[in-house]
Parts: C-alpha cells; structure tokens; sequence
C-alpha cells in the first residue's frame, strides 16, 4: 500500500455551497426555467425560497425587495415550487441543466 | 419525430422506466424511453442504496457485471445529540454471500446508465436529450406525449409515466394528488473520495463489502428525516434528508443541516481526509397509501417515484419498489395488448397486481408513518434525546451507588414523560413505523 495515511488523518474540508454547486456539470439554457411571481414573494414572511432551495438559486434584491433567480444554479430538485407556489418550475430544455457525474 | 408511434411510450429513464422497458422489449413490444438527460442516469440520484431482488429477477446475478460499489454487511442506526451517539449494529457474515441480502450501494449516473443498456440490448430504444412537456390526451385517453422537439408528438397505444419524484406532468394532468410540504422529504448529499484501503481500514470492510449507517434524531435536529454516511468503492455518499415542512418550520437550508452533521463530533473522524467532488439533491416522495390517486388511466400508467411509490419507514426502500411497479406495469400492458384494450379497467390490472405484492402491503403498513411523526415529533426529538441521557448517565463511571443511580434515572423519566401519552404513542408507533 502506498497510501500517505497522514493525509487522511486530517480534518475534512468542508466546501463553500460555491464551491460545492462549481463541482456540478452543467448546460446552461439562455432562458430560465424558473419564474417567480414577486407579489407572493414579498408577501411571504419567511422568504423561504431563500432558504429552502439546496442550490441557493433565489437571492434578495435588498434595492427593490425582489427576488433575483440564478437559475444557472439550479440542480433540479424542484423543492421550491413544493415549499412555495409562487415559483413556478419547469423542466429545462432537453439536454440542458445538470449532469451528474457520479449520482 | 412527427407522426412516430409506438407501442409504448416511457417517460424517464430511471430504475422505474428501465425495469418496465427491458420487461416490455423482451416481450417483442415497440417501446421507447425518453430521458430528459444527457443520458440515462444523466440527472439521476439517490441517497445510495440500491435493493436488488427485482433486478436480479430481470438480471440474474448481475453483481458480475454491474456498475456496483459495495455490498452491505453492516448496517447501522444510530441516535446523536450535539456530543454523544447511541448505536444499533448489524453485521453478518450471511450478507457476505450472494444475494448480499438484495442490497448494495451504487452511484446512479453509473449504475441507471448500464440498466438502461441492458433495455437497449432487449430491444428497446432510449432516445436522451428530450424533454417531455406533457402528455396528449384526446377523446378523454392519453395517446401520446408532446416533447420539447420540434414536430415532437410521439404517439403510443399506452404511456409509462416514470418521471420520478418532482412529478410535473402527472400534477399538471390531474393524474396524482399535489407535492406537498408534508409529503416531499427535501436531500443533499456529497460524494466525498476517499482510497478504498482507507474506507476498508476505517469502516471495518475487508474487499468489496460495504456499510449503510442512518442517523436520527439530533443528527438532524430532532426533525422527521435522516442523515446517512454509505461506503461506496472509493467514496462516501453522506447526505441529510427532512420533510420539506421540516426545513420551513426551521427556517433552514438543507446545506446547513449537511454542514451541520458532517461537523459532529462522531461524523467528523468518519470523512477525515475526504474530498468532496460532487455535490446533488433530490426530493424524495412520501406519499401516504391512502393518498395515492389510482396510478392507472386510460391509456397510461405510472410507476417509481412519481407514483409515490417509496417505504417512508426507517426501511427507507425505493429503487426496488420503483422496479417492481414498472415490471408490474410492463405487465398489464403485455395483457392489454393481446386484448388490443388500453382502457383504464384493462390497466388496472397493475394496481390490482400491486396491491397483491410486497409493494402496496408494505405502503399500506406505513400509510401513516410520516405524518404521525410530522404531528408526534417527541418521538425523534424528545425520546431519543431522553434515551441518550439515560444510557450515558447509566454507563457513566462515578462513586454513586448503582441503587442511587437507577433511582435517578427513573426521577428523569417520570420528570419528563407523560407515560399514557408516551405509551399510546409507542403502541401506535410499533403499528405505524416498525
């Protein structure tokens, strides 16, 4: 065996969610595949597409209180639209978005 | 692909798709998948465990020849809070054996991809890159599916929605009931590389035999979900997956909770060293039985994840049930299609098929396993917490008496647990989710 064994004696590198979502392969689309209708977004107190979404796609626009859609991002779960119909999801175009490389 | 027919027409080309098309082809019928993906398995995920007795029907003795990581010899169900875990541990040499107990870990893009070929080599053909946008429903029957191509109607004497857990097209058609907070559990997991001498050295492994360990309790802070470490070949699947009310009521983000275990100190010294090189997440259905839609219309059928067709109990099985509804479904259509009758009461013979096998006796079993913990959350915060406490104090080494001690323990337990409550809920519990 000709494994440096320290090396897996050190701590686990946590990843930045940046980082994390640059490992993934992906396509992107010109246009998004994600709309949000902004009226329910302002109107929802928790603002939880801002948390819920594991790729962090939908960001605070603080000058205007919208929410801004990084659909590039998105690894196609489809959770926010479960946790908040006012997003509205669809498949992207065959062929783009996300390919997994190990699954 | 203008005015293309088939016989058959499969939405998805995953464990659910695949089973039913390699069934449907080896019978001689025209059937064609269409996968969204770059290729099968393209956007494909899981949290890592595949059960096998339906593939090794279809396949026998596929571990020769299958994109397989490792078989489970060791399984473990383990409660934490924030410094301390309490386990159970199953290891058996019995599961070092073929069939390795129907269970292995596997990576999807890998494994969905090889399936999909067996499907092809039977004669079916999978056409990737395609997205169907919804389904052709005329004179009240479904006759084919609208893809996003252009001229792109294919029409088919019956279609196979398998388009897995984010089930748009089946919501939209009024086929199944809405996703919901209650009944989508939201996942992420990592693959973290690691040397296999290393996983083997670490986890207690010899070749090609595997651990499944599942965390409940604090390791996802006292939610109605899991965490999960799984010893792929050269990797670990390590994920956390909650009822997406979880994540609402918590105001949290799915990565936070992963951080958050993978940072405990019984996780941490498990990933030493590990490289993180993929990042996914995926909902997964928990539908309750008694909330299904019929799974069956004129002219279509569907089956794995967008049927809702997954154990919601700590057995946490999927892909098994995922392929036996597409055999099951592959199934009906080969009798509708010697009658030439695709009408809805010729293809519930599927169901009907499915009611009478393990996959609805057990959905029916646990039918109320998810809400009843949505709306009993003491049993995977509270209890568990309580039976760390007490194990701990119990094992711990002082100069207290042990008569002391055991009296203490029980002034915990009466302090904190209403009994009645505590046994009704333990009685419904053993019904519910064992």
């Amino acid at each position: 065996m000709s494994i440096d064994v320290r090396k897996y004696l050190q701590p686990h590198k946590c990843l930045t969610l940046e980082e994390r979502l640059a490992l993934v392969k992906c396509r992107f689309d010109d246009r998004s595949h994600i709309e949000v209708d902004q009226s329910g977004f302002r109107a929802d107190p928790d603002r939880a597409v801002l948390f819920i979404c594991p790729a962090q796609v939908f960001k605070l626009n603080e000058t205007d209180d919208s929410c801004i859609v990084n659909y590039e991002d998105c690894l196609e779960c489809g959770a926010c639209q479960v946790a908040r119909r006012y997003t509205s999801w669809r498949n992207p175009r065959g062929g783009y978005g996300v390919t997994y490389h190990y699954g | 692909m203008s005015d293309e027919r088939f016989e058959v027409v499969i939405v998805g080309a995953g464990p659910a798709g695949i089973a039913a098309a390699l069934t449907l082809a080896r019978e001689g019928v025209e059937v064609l998948v269409l996968e969204r993906g770059d290729f099968p398995g393209a956007k494909n995920l899981f949290g890592g465990i595949l059960y096998t007795s339906v593939v090794n029907e279809l396949l026998p003795e596929f571990w020769d020849r299958a994109p397989i990581e490792r078989h489970i010899i060791n399984r473990r169900w383990v409660l934490l809070d924030e410094d301390t875990q309490v386990a159970l541990d199953l290891k058996s040499a019995r599961f070092d054996v073929p069939p390795y107990n129907n269970t292995f870990t596997a990576l999807r893009s890998k494994w969905d991809r090889w399936f999909a070929e067996q499907a092809e080599e039977a004669g079916a053909m999978i056409i990737s890159e395609t997205n169907v946008e919804e389904l052709i429903i005329e004179g009240g029957r479904v006759q084919g599916v609208r893809t996003g191509r252009d001229e792109g109607d294919v029409k088919a004497d019956c279609v196979i929605l398998a388009e897995g857990a984010n089930a748009l097209i089946a919501e939209r058609a009024g086929f199944r009931p809405q996703m919901s907070p209650r009944n989508r559990v939201s996942a992420v997991k990592e693959v973290i590389a690691l040397p296999p001498e290393i996983i083997e050295d670490r986890f207690h492994l010899e070749g090609r035999q595997g651990a499944a360990i599942e965390y409940f309790g604090g390791a996802v802070k006292g939610t109605v979900g899991s965490a999960f470490i799984y010893t792929n070949y050269d990797s670990l699947s390590v994920g956390v997956g909650c009822m997406i009310e979880e994540f609402l009521r918590l105001k949290m983000a799915p990565y936070d909770l992963l951080d958050w275990f993978k940072a405990h100190p019984m996780v941490a010294p498990l990933l030493r060293g590990g490289e993180t090189v993929e990042y996914a997440t995926k909902m997964i259905p928990e539908d309750s039985y008694s909330a299904l839609s019929d799974l069956y219309e004129d002219g279509l059928i569907l089956v794995g994840d967008c049927a809702g067709l997954v154990n919601p109990s700590i057995h946490h099985e999927g892909t098994n049930l995922a392929m036996a509804s597409g055999v099951a479904a592959a199934e009906a259509i080969i009798e509708a299609r010697a009658r030439n009758d695709y009408s809805k009461a010729t293809l519930a013979r599927y169901r009907l098929a499915l009611e009478e096998s393990w996959v609805m006796k057990d959905l029916k079993r646990y039918r109320d396993s998810v809400h009843f913990m949505l709306d009993n959350r003491e049993l995977v915060s509270d209890y568990p917490d309580l039976a760390i406490r007490l194990i701990r104090r119990y094992f711990t080494v002082d100069d207290m008496p042990k008569d002391e001690l055991l009296n203490g323990l029980w002034a915990t337990i009466k302090n904190e647990v209403s009994f009645l409550k505590a046994a009704r809920q333990m009685w419904r519990a053993r019904k519910t989710m064992l």
